[in-house]
């Protein structure tokens, strides 16, 4: 069977993209390979160190996804696209544009507006973004090659906690939507694959992980798992169970 | 001499007529008594998974020592979550020892018989240059407070000359105004660390005797006039052990919490600064801060603000502060050397005394070395100047 998954027309077999931007480098690699990533993020701020490129640490024939952390608002990471542009990372670009120290919350607003102007411009835009149906609708007419939405604020490990906004996505965008930030757990991710999410990107649960070349395998099996779960079609799922003895009984004739 | 009145602006400093902060800093830590919290209390602020300010207030409380080990773990975890496994690098260059203060705890102080320097243009290219060899992406600007010797001018082309040997430029200079603050902006600093020393101001004033920082609303007001010129990130920090370390510190939150919820785009830090042996230190009398309640500090700010960067000092041993970064600090320094020229002049002293004596003499690569041993990876820059 063959199900790619298209991004700006180009055709991935993985549905696991990979952050970097808590590993070690000297692990990268592995957690790529074992994760079976084909996608890996990347912040420019962090690429754009003079030793310790992390682009040296990234298998060849992977795909970079450079993203636009550090930017406040729209122009900002029109900037950052640019320079990650230049540094050679490619078209693909990542937009985070986050204007809250605290929660890390991408800005919608702002994020649809560099979907714009990046699209304009060449790029393969792919926004990360709070699952709003509105600023998703307004970022795919801006542009965007995917949507990104958010299942909990960063870090907080808290999983799918919006779930029933991403489910609204999905069923209301033709652009792959993919789940970014807050997967704990390859279960969280297979969650989000039965669902119909159309891959996952997972960083922390990974980079954090006791032993990571193993947490980056039991991810790659759980989105397959997920995926072909989602492609089989679930069994029905009653919210209760149906009454034996049903309330209308006594009627006779 | 006749002291100055030091709540009162001198005619050069820009009040911030619309805004209270301050002033809510200080009756928050004027309200705060460490001694009325209970186990009961700290119980409670650990296991919320959101704290609040009384629940900070908890954590920095006596009642909370003996929860130690408790407020470690949590930090570690809270630190792992949104630093995963990242330690920022950097090194503090001091390019002037002119100061025109009178603090009486302080190595710098005006009336401090030490040697006094300056680096012109040449010799700030020079030092920056020697510690860019070594492999530092990002540079912390410091002078004494002396607005005749160091200018912002003066100041603004150090920041320049940095933005071409580090990714990232920082500076811990006297307060100034807001449109100062946006021209050292321009110049490529995005970072400005003040330390409020105290944050009682009855004690400020016994401390600080003379010159610009005795004004203590002044100072106070700084990160958020640095905020307003368009500088991206403040830090915040007590010199523990000047005065009560408890209030300070719950101060120094207090001040951090009201900023990024004023200006929630900013991004914050603190430094845990507590005080060391310097000349004239034997005149005063420091409460006691040791380690155990340095620590406590680190793992209350940690887990009250866990999104904050905090700064481990060079102050500490260098065993300290090995175990503290992963679990509390996310940020550290090396090859640290708090004399005027002393990365380049023959005489490892250089040609300007030091401000106070520093605990870890490590250098970059030692440090690299000593995060990597601990399963930890040095990040030399994660920022971009835009």
């Amino acid at each position: 069977m063959n199900d790619e998954l298209m991004i700006g027309g180009h055709a991935f077999s993985s549905r696991f993209i990979l952050g970097s931007g808590k590993f070690d480098l000297d692990l990268i690699r592995a957690a790529v390979e074992h994760a079976g990533a084909q996608i890996v993020t990347l912040a420019l701020r962090r690429v754009n160190s003079f030793s310790g490129n992390i682009l040296e640490h990234i298998p060849s024939g992977v795909t970079l996804l450079p993203n636009t952390s550090g930017a406040r608002n729209a122009e900002e990471a029109v900037k950052i696209a640019r320079l990650a542009r230049e540094a050679g990372c490619g078209e693909f670009i990542k937009i985070e544009v986050i204007h809250d120290s605290k929660y890390l919350l991408p800005d919608n607003y702002e994020t649809a507006k560099a979907c714009e102007m990046l699209a304009k411009d060449g790029f393969i835009p792919m926004p990360y973004m709070y699952p709003d149906l509105y600023a998703a609708r307004d970022m795919v007419n801006a542009g965007a090659a995917a949507i990104m939405p958010l299942a909990a604020p960063i870090g907080s490990n808290q999983g799918l906690s919006t779930k029933q906004f991403i489910r609204i996505l999905i069923e209301e965008i033709d652009l792959p939507v993919i789940v970014d930030a807050g997967i704990g757990k390859p279960s969280q991710a297979c969650e989000a694959m039965e669902m119909g999410a159309a891959a996952i990107m997972a960083n922390t649960a990974i980079a954090t992980a006791g032993n990571i070349v193993e947490m980056a395998k039991a991810f790659r099996h759980a989105i397959i798992a997920g995926r072909t779960a989602y492609l089989a079609g679930t069994g029905r799922v009653l919210d209760r169970a149906s009454a034996s003895s049903p309330l209308t009984g006594f009627i006779q004739d | 001499m006749e002291q100055i009145d030091h709540m009162q602006y001198l005619p050069d400093m820009e009040i911030l007529e619309d805004s209270e902060l301050g002033a809510q800093v200080v009756r928050a830590m004027q309200n705060y008594d460490p001694q009325r919290y209970t186990a009961v209390d700290v119980k409670r602020a650990l296991a919320a998974d959101y704290l609040t300010q009384d629940d900070f207030g908890a954590l920095l409380s006596p009642a909370a020592e003996p929860f130690l080990e408790a407020m470690a773990r949590r930090a570690a975890i809270e630190t792992q979550k949104h630093f995963g496994n990242s330690v920022l690098l950097f090194t503090p260059l001091y390019i002037s020892n002119y100061c025109e203060n009178h603090c009486i705890y302080c190595g710098f102080n005006c009336k401090n018989r030490i040697r006094r320097a300056k680096l012109d243009e040449d010799g700030i290219r020079r030092e920056m240059e020697a510690i860019a060899k070594t492999g530092m992406e990002e540079v912390l600007i410091l002078t004494g407070e002396s607005r005749k010797m160091s200018d912002v001018r003066y100041i603004g082309r150090a920041c320049e000359i940095a933005h071409e040997y580090f990714k990232n430029v920082g500076i811990e200079v006297y307060p100034m105004n807001t449109d100062e603050y946006a021209y050292l902006h321009a110049c490529g600093a995005d970072y400005v660390t003040v330390f409020q020393e105290t944050y009682d101001s009855d004690r400020y004033a016994e401390l600080h005797l003379a010159g610009h920082k005795r004004i203590f609303p002044y100072r106070l007001n700084a990160q958020e006039r640095a905020v307003r010129g368009g500088m991206r990130g403040v830090a915040f920090a007590a010199l523990l052990g000047l005065s009560d370390f408890r209030k300070d510190a719950f101060a120094v939150g207090t001040h951090a919490y009201l900023i990024q919820r004023n200006y929630p785009h900013a991004e914050i830090s603190f430094s845990c600064p507590r005080l060391r042996p310097i000349i004239n230190n034997d005149k005063i009398n420091p409460k006691d801060v040791h380690e155990r309640q340095l620590l406590q500090v680190m793992c209350a700010y940690r887990i009250f603000m866990p999104f904050a960067g905090l700064t481990i000092s060079t102050r500490e041993r260098a065993g300290f502060r090995d175990h503290v970064i992963g679990m509390c600090a996310t940020k550290i320094s090396a090859g640290v050397s708090t004399g005027i020229g002393s990365h380049t002049e023959e005489a490892s002293e250089g040609v300007g005394d030091s401000q106070f004596e520093i605990s870890d003499s490590r250098s970059l690569d030692e440090v690299i070395a000593a995060i990597k041993s601990r399963g930890l990876q040095p990040v030399l820059n994660d920022y971009v100047y835009i």
